[in-house]
């Protein structure tokens, strides 16, 4: 079997009039974690049904593990482990009761389903509740219920839709711990509102919008197209202000600044005019000679966040992450005082 | 099987892991009972059959089978364990053959539980028991029938109160076809044969049922229900695969 496990050609999906996905092409490989990102109604829940199977796509063609998901279901299907949007479950079984069935119905039997089973709520630390209704479990329960369901065949391929929803800050951690385990072995999809996931466990970001993919990327590169890469944040005390907003006009190498009062102090936000050259070392090199009351300073890595919203509340969106100019659209309006020399 | 079987046995446990199996249970019990001897008056009557038990099967599953077929799919599709289930790998037919079974198995259940009537009427007197075997064996079949509608009209929604009341009407439809006043409305309707009408009304289960309550199991009967619940059954999994297609 080749390593990759997921292969999507052209996939569309309408509802009547509305379409939800539009033309949509990608691949996974073996090893990789593709974090899906994009606005509520991008499509990012809907091609997952279609790679799973629930759905029927309009057009394309979708291809796990080797096997056309239209006319080989049942085999593309036993190669996905898929834990739906909002995790469901049967409520009135025990997750003993529950991950026994879907043992049974992915013909995992005897002592083979017991190892299974024992394997998938180690890794999800069910032990404790194994013999409670799943109902009367917490949310945070019920979801990890519903990933060691996912887990439980050891699929080649894993589609999870918002893995982390409803778990607490330890939780969040494992299960993320969990899925960079997992990921040599497998090709991952997760889908996430939570920027900082994306970061933490994807080798590869995909933003969707409006059906189609506006941008794919390693998540570091797509955090360096953010004019908050190589930005230097500095806090300075209140008498220095003036002063410290005059030089930092002068420096060639900033190209606009931001300003935030906070107590007492004032919060600059320094923009690069070249975002693959160290701000930090001019602002450094500048504060040497000078006495401010600085209380604060340091690097801006980027803001995935800042990318995601430029990308998807521009009209043009594939374009507007070339043209830097594009960039301060749809974001300063958010972002405290602006202001810029150009 | 290898299909069939998880599903069977997953809605078999989920009849008797919630209350559900034991309020349907009581309740049929304590309706076929109050039915029999209070407005059938079968005790009183003083023969040695259970005619008046029988006699108000039809009427009583049009609205018990409902209550259980209801749930089949319209839950599942309300709180999103049909995307579960529709993504393992397990083929349509088999997921609805499964849920089919096991709420049929379930009302088997409940109407055997009935046999103290079958006791106490050879405790009084000698009755004709083969006919009380093929009443037991029409009222399961058409129990099946009923079911395979309830089924097939839960799939076509999330809301169980809708469900309900959709299998109501078809499973009173398909209970009355039969009968003086569906024939005569349906030989109103200008252009309509002698033979459409004969046809609708062999639809009834209420006709089909009363000859097998005759002591005779017929294979038409037999026919009848079964095709009755293969085609339901056919029906609910197009509506499935149909749902799929968005």
């Amino acid at each position: 079997m080749s390593d990759c496990f997921i292969k999507i050609d052209g996939l569309v999906k309408r509802f009547g009039p509305f379409t939800a996905v539009d033309g949509l092409s990608f691949s996974v490989n073996k090893g990789e974690v593709l974090g899906f990102l994009g606005p509520n109604g991008a499509g990012k829940s809907t091609t997952m049904k279609m790679i799973t199977g629930f759905l029927a796509p309009t057009a394309g063609r979708i291809e796990v593990c080797g096997h056309n998901v239209e006319t080989e279901r049942l085999k593309a299907q036993s190669a996905i482990g898929y834990l739906p949007e909002g995790a469901p479950t049967y409520g009135d079984m025990t997750p003993r009761q529950f991950l026994n069935f879907i043992a049974d119905t992915r013909g995992i039997r005897g002592a083979a389903a017991r190892a299974a089973i024992d394997d998938a709520v180690a890794k999800t630390e069910l032990q404790a509740v194994m013999d409670q209704q799943i109902e009367t479990l917490s949310k945070g329960f019920t979801r990890r219920v519903g990933i060691a369901q996912a887990i439980l065949h050891n699929p080649p391929v894993l589609i999870m839709d918002e893995p982390t929803d409803g778990l607490d800050p330890n939780q969040k951690f494992a299960v993320r711990n969990l899925i960079k385990e997992m990921a040599s072995e497998k090709a991952i999809v997760i889908s996430t509102h939570i920027l900082e996931e994306v970061d933490a466990v994807c080798s590869r970001a995909m933003i969707i919008d409006r059906g189609r993919v506006v941008a794919d990327g390693k998540p570091d590169e797509m955090i360096s197209q953010s004019r908050y890469h190589n930005a230097v944040t500095i806090v300075v005390g209140e008498t220095d202000v003036a002063a410290a907003r005059t030089e930092f006009e002068a420096v060639n190498s900033i190209a606009g600044l931001q300003e935030e009062k906070i107590d007492g102090a004032c919060k600059f936000t320094l923009f690069p005019a070249d975002r693959d050259k160290l701000l930090i070392e001019d602002v450094s090199a500048l504060l040497v000679n000078l006495s401010w009351d600085v209380r604060a300073l340091y690097a801006e890595a980027g803001r995935l966040e800042q990318v995601f919203r430029q990308i998807t509340t521009a009209d043009t969106a594939v374009e507007a992450i070339d043209e830097p100019e594009d960039e301060a659209r749809g974001d300063d309006a958010n972002q405290g005082v602006g202001a810029s020399f150009e | 099987m290898n299909y069939f079987l998880p599903i069977l046995r997953r809605e078999l446990l989920g009849y008797f892991i919630t209350p559900l199996a034991y309020v349907f249970i009581v309740i049929f019990l304590f309706a076929t009972g109050l039915i029999t001897f209070q407005l059938a008056g079968w005790f009183e009557a003083g023969s040695a059959d259970l005619q008046a038990f029988f006699l108000f099967h039809p009427w009583l599953y049009l609205f018990l089978i409902p209550a259980v077929s209801m749930r089949l799919w319209a839950e599942e599709r309300k709180t999103g364990t049909l995307e579960l289930l529709l993504t393992l790998p397990i083929p349509t037919w088999a997921s609805v053959l499964g849920k089919f079974m096991a709420a049929w198995l379930f009302t088997g259940i409940a109407l055997a539980l009935t046999f103290p009537i079958w006791i106490t009427v050879n405790y009084l007197g000698n009755p004709d028991n083969g006919v009380i075997i093929a009443s037991y064996v029409g009222s399961f079949l058409m129990a099946g029938g009923y079911l395979a509608i309830g089924s097939s009209l839960s799939a076509l929604t999330s809301n169980q109160v809708i469900a309900f009341v959709l299998s109501v009407v078809v499973c009173f439809l398909f209970t009355v076809a039969g009968l003086p006043i569906i024939a005569d409305t349906a030989a109103l309707i200008p252009f309509m044969s002698t033979a459409v009408v004969s046809t609708i009304a062999s639809f009834s289960f209420l006709g089909h049922f009363e000859s097998i309550m005759d002591g005779v199991i017929d294979l038409r009967d037999l026919i009848f229900f079964g095709s009755v619940i293969g085609l339901w059954l056919m029906i609910n999994v197009i509506v499935i695969e149909l749902k799929r297609n968005g």
